[in-house]
């Protein structure tokens, strides 16, 4: 009878395995552990890059907006950059995070292939990027009316990711501002 | 119309899997012959209608019928024709629905080619590969339909297919991947059949041999072409991530190659009956695992499909019955009191359950490296992954262990041997190694401890296979009858050997030779790298069918001749404005000359370049493909053939099977 029970180990390992697999269902791996969701952007104070004056968290509240983080030195920002103009051009308030860039060259670029930004932070240490935890250009992050954090993008945003990602995050955010305030 | 009738193809199909499931399997138990004899006239029917709803689907592709969900989503009108061929099996539906049908030509393979079995044998074989069917054509028409269309709303373009994925060696790296995975489920269902009739003897593993070693070497081609790949499209130069897809595809592979030589022992001496009925589950179901992880989102991969958890539910079930359920009757039925036959320590029988000990360890470690994330996960330990490192850590000793062992195997008698007898017969080959070892190296200065050890155990198994086939051929009269006594499945065996050899030293002289820079050219730079001078040209503009690149044109020189012009892009694709790296490669034996661009640096045109001189490493896939080979050469031993005619005639009905 031993030997017979032995016969049995592969099928309860087996089934280990099954509860293993059935508890990882429930497990999204592609979340990024960000503990910014839902709280207010870090404080900062970093300069505009076109006029230089100084910017803090309150200049990025009032309206739903896109953070975009960008940089002359990020090829895939250059792919993205049409969209982030056509985006800008329907209406969407984007604002710029220029990510350790030298100020000349982004300047050049915006006036190149056209500016989307409402303004841009110039964040040339990258201290405000090291806060947000950015992993590398390009990022978008959404923000709400009061300038909390409600969803982070990695990667280029295009048609596909606006469509199917942002776009009913932001309908959403800017019904709720609509619904408040009458 | 079109995509319709083949939704329909599909649940015809489906409803003849049942019937194939059912039918033939309540025939074998209730002995009703006429049962038993639809089984392979369904399997047929089947292959023609998941037939007609695959060209249903290939139709929508050529012809950019952007209405159905999956054209839209993986075509473009600019598509290269070729790719909108592949395009159907570059997404989760349309490749479940290869899988499919893939599973259905095999089914048909054995319904056709095994018309020798027992038909008590052959009902309960393609009974169980229906059942299989009936698992996955029931998930593809449940949760992942390919024929889905998009009305109204059908968009006037698709969002083309993932540039990642156009490209020729992704054309034919599923197919012949899925060739392998599915193959597997014929050695199951073989195992299952025998299970069920209680009948585990030679002649069962004499059948099930062919058909793994044919999945085997689609397997092997496929995880080849699959690192091929890998090495000159994502642009860094990697050939092998230990990523958790890559992953799914070794597993089986490993456990496969354990099998293949389990089978050899049960079918040539009856030994290790209950061990081999397990492997062959086991390779089946790490097929079906990898599925699941690849389908069903529990981890993060570079090629994981658009992920489902209603999907990741339905494989998880279909896993669960069909390995729990052929464990439970392994539980049941498999032989427990321990074989009879006997065999010596030092003999064939050990060496090849060392080689099953060290494949299966493989499999386990691989398959814990590859669950690692999830089971950190699951217990609430965060988000971990334990990379290469721990994978390097592990694989290479156990191969290392495997290959001074393998040396003995070829001459190496079944039942009793002795030590003495191979230390005469190897002597000779193990001294030669020795000798290769301290002076191969040295071409290549600076002497590499690793690649010297890689050099001896290559030459090892080389030196050791020389001399068997000398042994052999000698003991023939003249040299062509020497030769003629070389069995196809002698040759396999000789060929898969020397492409693992192959392989070995492949794999370490790359490693550790192998030289990479990174640096900032700008056109008319030049770099030196092992000799080979890279000259920058120039950097001009070009346009493909459906993407624009930048083109950096090379010339590269040694000793002032001109030997290769190279011209990497960076490419821009149209419809999706995803940016690919396209690397270019001088190929050849003994280096690879390989050029990547990076990122554009600067103003004048200067751009991030990587140049990498690769040395020996096609011999891992050349490698691959010896082994490959040689699974193929073993079929066409002249026993198998023979197999078929004495069973016909040894067996008229089904008397015999039970």
């Amino acid at each position: 009878m031993g030997s017979r029970l032995k016969l049995f180990l592969p099928l309860f390992l087996f089934a280990v395995l099954a509860l293993l697999l059935f508890r990882g269902l429930s497990l999204d791996p592609m979340e990024m552990p960000s503990a910014l969701i839902d709280r207010p952007l870090p404080a900062f104070s970093l300069p505009e890059l076109a006029s230089g004056e100084l910017l803090d968290a309150a200049a990025v509240a009032g309206e739903v907006s896109l953070l975009n983080v960008w940089a002359t030195w990020c090829v895939s920002c250059r792919v993205e950059h049409p969209y982030l103009v056509s985006l800008a051009d329907s209406g969407v308030r984007i604002l710029g995070l220029n990510y350790k860039d030298e100020d000349a060259a982004a300047l050049r670029w915006l006036q190149d292939l056209g500016n989307p930004y409402q303004f841009n932070i110039a964040d040339r240490q990258g201290t405000l990027a090291l806060d947000l935890g950015v992993y590398g250009a390009p990022e978008t992050y959404l923000l709400d009316a009061e300038g909390v954090v409600r969803y982070r993008h990695v990667g280029v945003v295009d048609e596909r990711v606006w469509q199917t990602v942002l776009e009913p995050l932001y309908s959403e955010l800017r019904a709720a501002v609509a619904a408040e305030s009458p | 119309m079109i995509p319709e009738l083949g939704h329909f193809a599909l649940i015809i199909a489906l409803g003849l899997t049942i019937l194939l499931s059912i039918i033939p399997m309540w025939g074998a138990w209730r002995r009703n012959v006429t049962a038993m004899a639809l089984a392979p006239g369904l399997a047929l029917g089947i292959l023609c209608f998941v037939s007609i709803a695959y060209v249903c689907l290939t139709w929508a592709f050529v012809n950019d019928d952007f209405s159905v969900k999956v054209v839209a989503a993986n075509s473009n009108s600019l598509l290269p024709l070729m790719y909108k061929f592949s395009a159907l099996w570059g997404n989760h539906e349309g490749s479940l629905l290869l899988w499919a049908l893939i599973l259905a030509l095999w089914t048909a393979a054995v319904a056709t080619f095994s018309r020798g079995l027992p038909l008590l044998m052959l009902a309960r074989v393609l009974s169980v590969m229906g059942a299989v069917g009936v698992g996955f054509l029931s998930f593809s028409l449940l949760t992942s339909n390919p024929f889905a269309r998009l009305l109204p709303g059908t968009p006037a373009d698709g969002s083309d297919l993932n540039p990642l994925l156009q490209d020729p060696g992704l054309i034919i790296h599923p197919p012949l991947l899925y060739m392998g995975y599915v193959g597997f489920s014929v050695a199951f269902a073989f195992a299952i059949a025998a299970l069920l009739g209680g009948r585990l003897d030679a002649a069962w593993a004499r059948w099930s041999r062919p058909w793994t070693n044919i999945a085997w070497a689609f397997l092997t081609l496929g995880i080849m072409l699959g690192s091929w790949w890998a090495y000159y499209e994502l642009g860094w130069g990697g050939w092998w991530f230990w990523d958790p897809v890559e992953n799914a595809s070794f597993m089986p592979w490993l456990a496969g190659t354990a099998l293949v030589h389990s089978l050899a022992a049960t079918e040539k001496r009856g030994l290790f009956k209950s061990w081999t009925v397990l492997l062959a589950i086991f390779a089946f179901s790490l097929s079906l695992l990898g599925t699941f992880l690849v389908r069903s989102g529990v981890l993060t991969s570079v090629h994981a499909f658009a992920t489902d958890p209603a999907r990741g539910l339905y494989i998880l079930v279909f896993l669960a019955l069909v390995v729990g359920g052929s464990l439970t009757l392994y539980a049941l039925r498999a032989p427990a009191v321990s074989s009879r036959v006997h065999f010596e320590w030092v003999s064939r029988e050990s060496l090849l359950l060392f080689n099953n000990v060290v494949f299966l360890v493989a499999t386990l470690t691989v398959l814990f490296g590859t669950l690692f994330p999830l089971i950190m996960d699951a217990l609430g330990q965060g988000k971990v992954s334990v990379g290469p490192p721990y994978f390097n850590a592990v694989f290479v000793p156990l191969m290392a262990l495997l290959a001074p062992v393998m040396g003995f195997g070829p001459v190496s008698r079944w039942k009793r041997d002795k030590t003495a007898r191979w230390f005469a017969e190897l002597a000779l080959p193990a001294a030669a190694a020795l000798l290769c070892a301290i002076t191969l190296p040295l071409l290549n200065a600076p002497y590499n401890v690793w690649v010297a050890l890689a050099v001896m155990l290559a030459a090892w198994l080389v030196f050791g296979l020389a001399r068997d086939v000398w042994q052999r051929v000698r003991s023939g009269s003249h040299l062509a009858a020497g030769l003629r006594r070389l069995t196809p499945s002698y040759l396999g065996m000789l060929l898969a050997h020397l492409g693992f050899a192959a392989c070995i030293v492949g794999v370490v002289a790359t490693s550790q030779y192998a030289l990479e820079h990174d640096l900032k050219m700008q056109p008319g730079d030049a770099k030196v790298v092992a000799g080979y001078e890279f000259r920058f040209v120039e950097l001009v503009p070009v346009r493909g069918p459906n993407f624009v690149a930048d083109e950096a044109r090379f010339e590269v020189y040694r000793d002032g001749a001109l030997i290769s012009r190279l011209a990497p892009q960076k490419r821009r694709y149209l419809a999706s404005g995803q940016v690919m790296t396209e690397a270019a490669i001088d190929a050849g034996l003994f280096r690879d000359l390989f050029v990547a661009m990076g990122e554009p640096v600067g103003e004048q045109g200067a751009w991030a370049m990587r140049l990498h001189y690769k040395p020996m490493i096609r011999w891992m896939w050349l490698g691959a493909i010896l082994m490959a080979v040689g699974a193929f050469t073993t079929v066409l031993d002249r026993r198998y053939r023979r197999q078929r005619q004495t069973a016909t005639a040894e067996q008229p009905g089904l008397a015999h099977g039970v």
